[in-house]
């Protein structure tokens, strides 16, 4: 077995080599995009527009006087980019909070109790998870309308509390990592029920719920379909998406260093982000997929 | 059993834990998913006048009837679906296959994932605006083929060819998405059991021959649901194409013009909001589309339920 593997090695040595080098062409060409975006963010129009350029420009300034110039940019009469992230927080840190607190409340539920409906309330939470939301946008505007909530960001953050996918996760975790048998013994304590998940269940979770926060945070926060659609009019209140979207708007004299700037400050925060938990999140999606 | 009917006891708190959520799913998803359903009977006649209740109206106009924009659009979603699907589920497991590889064991396998994922978790708008940048006639990517490169550039640039804004389109979903599906890929192929491959290499199979009768059988579930849930998400996609070029130049299908590049969440967008590709309110008529995506969307999930279901009573 030994001298077969030692002489597989050798006919196969060019394996190796072959493998590092499109993995490094595929992390450049993952990278390259932004790369590109990062040096036109400081490059001024007119150089933009003659290629690709590797060196930084000296424009970043000009180019940020000119994104938040009233006439070179004027969506920043109805909402600049900063008034942007600051809605997208906004709609997304009460989205994520409900999103998760809710979808452990509602697995614990599932989990800790017997009740007679308990199969078939799991069995429909499992069921609806394939349904998108973009084909019932119109009965959520209608919805919107007949709750008094047109021009605001209520219609976003509502439906969070009911997530069937953070729900699976959630029940996934608790099975392998949860017993209840420390609620009977809280029980016995005298605790009251909804005490026990605040107090005692929920920091148990603490893991899970970071996972899914991260995620449910990411899905918020990118979202442009439904602000779009939910927010219509009132453009006084847009989310960063449609921030983004409006800059791409103006189609005659675009001014490159100006949009690539724009584009580069929305990227900033999440790739920050992003490289800080990058560890947790591919450990996430690697989770998503097994759950078959 | 001592425990079980402690648990029976407190029962009724169970039904206090779930009603959040199904108080929420009732109001803000089941009630739409009904209204949509009753607003596709509503039928305008003209512009401005009010719609009038009729049960098949918009359906025989506008899905069965000779205006095919619906068809057209499906038609586009599943191009596009199939030209970032095919490649993404090809690379990923090629990629996850040499990640997996105990033979040629590759360094800084962390640092690849994390970078090749990466796409994913950025905004989606904002990558159809840098690519859209990058490849509009003034783009950088573009004046770089052209001028420097000396590629031939079609009139009017990318963004006003059919085809091209299409494979471009394409190729922006399999650059955002094939690392996910290689991560799920990776993680699946380290759940079989290693004793399969050690028995396979005392019987002397090679590595081509493990991945083919060993690796692909029973990655088997977890390849369908990767195929499932990319399939229903193709099937609502939108960020990109809506603002990599707004639906792109009209293409000639025998005769009739059509969008290239809107999808059918598009599509259901500008009958909304008017939106910035046509200039028409038809709330009924979006919401035949979007009676007619959802049944499209029910059907790939019901497939790939019974897909699953079979393969369990085999076992």
């Amino acid at each position: 077995m030994n001298v077969q593997m030692t002489e597989e090695k050798k006919s196969m040595s060019w394996v190796k080599p072959v493998r590092y080098v499109i993995c490094i062409f595929l992390c450049i060409l993952s990278i390259f995009p932004f790369y590109v975006l990062l040096i036109n963010a400081t490059l001024d129009s007119n150089t933009i527009v003659k290629g690709i350029h590797l060196i930084p420009g000296g424009s970043i300034i000009n180019n940020y006087k000119n994104l938040m110039d009233p006439i070179k940019n004027p969506q920043n009469e109805i909402c600049n980019m900063w008034e942007s992230l600051l809605h997208s927080l906004i709609v997304t840190v009460p989205t994520v909070i409900l999103q998760v607190y809710f979808a452990s409340f509602t697995a614990y539920g599932v989990t800790v109790y017997n009740f007679k409906f308990k199969k078939l309330a799991w069995g429909f939470i499992y069921a609806i998870m394939m349904i998108p939301t973009q084909i019932t946008i119109i009965g959520l505007l209608k919805v919107s309308n007949l709750l008094h909530m047109d021009g605001t960001y209520l219609p976003l953050i509502i439906p969070a509390i009911a997530a069937p996918t953070t729900v699976y996760f959630m029940k996934q975790y608790m099975e392998s990592g949860f017993s209840v048998e420390i609620v009977e013994a809280a029980r016995i304590d005298g605790a009251g029920e909804f005490k026990i998940f605040n107090i005692i269940a929920l920091p148990l979770l603490k893991p899970a719920m970071a996972t899914q926060a991260i995620f449910a945070f990411v899905a918020s926060w990118n979202n442009l379909y439904t602000p779009q659609l939910v927010l219509g009019s009132a453009k006084e209140l847009s989310t960063m998406p449609m921030y983004v979207a409006g800059l791409q708007a103006q189609d005659y004299q675009r001014d490159y260093g100006m949009i690539y700037l724009g584009l580069l400050m929305t990227v900033i925060p999440i790739m920050v982000a992003y490289f800080l938990l990058s560890k947790y999140i591919v450990a996430g999606v690697a989770l998503g997929g097994v759950k078959e | 059993m001592n425990n079980k009917k402690k648990t029976v006891e407190y029962g009724k708190y169970g039904y206090a834990f779930i009603a959040p959520f199904f108080i929420v799913f009732l109001i803000f998803q089941f009630y739409p998913l009904l209204y949509t359903f009753y607003a596709s009977t509503l039928v305008k006649a003209g512009r401005g006048s009010a719609v009038t209740f009729d049960l098949v109206g918009n359906y025989s106009k506008f899905i069965f009837g000779s205006d095919k924009t619906f068809w057209y659009s499906l038609g586009i979603t599943v191009v596009l679906w199939l030209l970032n699907f095919i490649p993404q589920i090809i690379m990923s497991l090629l990629l996850a296959s040499w990640f997996t590889d105990q033979h040629n064991k590759l360094k800084g396998q962390g640092a690849y994932k994390v970078i090749i994922y990466m796409p994913n978790i950025i905004t989606a708008a904002t990558i159809a605006v840098l690519f859209n940048n990058l490849f509009c006639s003034q783009g950088s990517i573009i004046v770089f083929l052209r001028d420097i490169c000396k590629v031939k550039i079609p009139d009017g640039g990318i963004l006003d060819h059919g085809w091209y804004s299409l494979i471009i389109i394409a190729f922006i979903q399999f650059w955002m998405w094939y690392g996910n599906t290689m991560i799920v890929l990776i993680a699946g192929i380290m759940g079989i059991n290693p004793s399969l491959y050690e028995a396979a290499m005392v019987d002397g199979a090679t590595a081509n021959q493990q991945f083919f009768k060993i690796t692909l059988p029973l990655l088997k579930p977890i390849l369908q649901y990767t195929m499932v849930t990319s399939c229903i998400g193709g099937l609502q996609m939108f960020d990109i194409p809506s603002l990599f070029n707004k639906g792109g130049p009209d293409m000639l299908i025998g005769q009739d013009k059509v969008r290239s590049t809107r999808t059918v969440v598009m599509l259901i967008k500008d009958y909304i909001a008017g939106g910035e590709t046509s200039s028409s309110y038809n709330v009924g008529r979006a919401s035949a589309y979007s009676v007619c995506l959802f049944i499209v969307t029910l059907a790939v999930s019901m497939i790939f339920f019974l897909a699953t279901s079979e393969r369990k009573e085999h076992k």
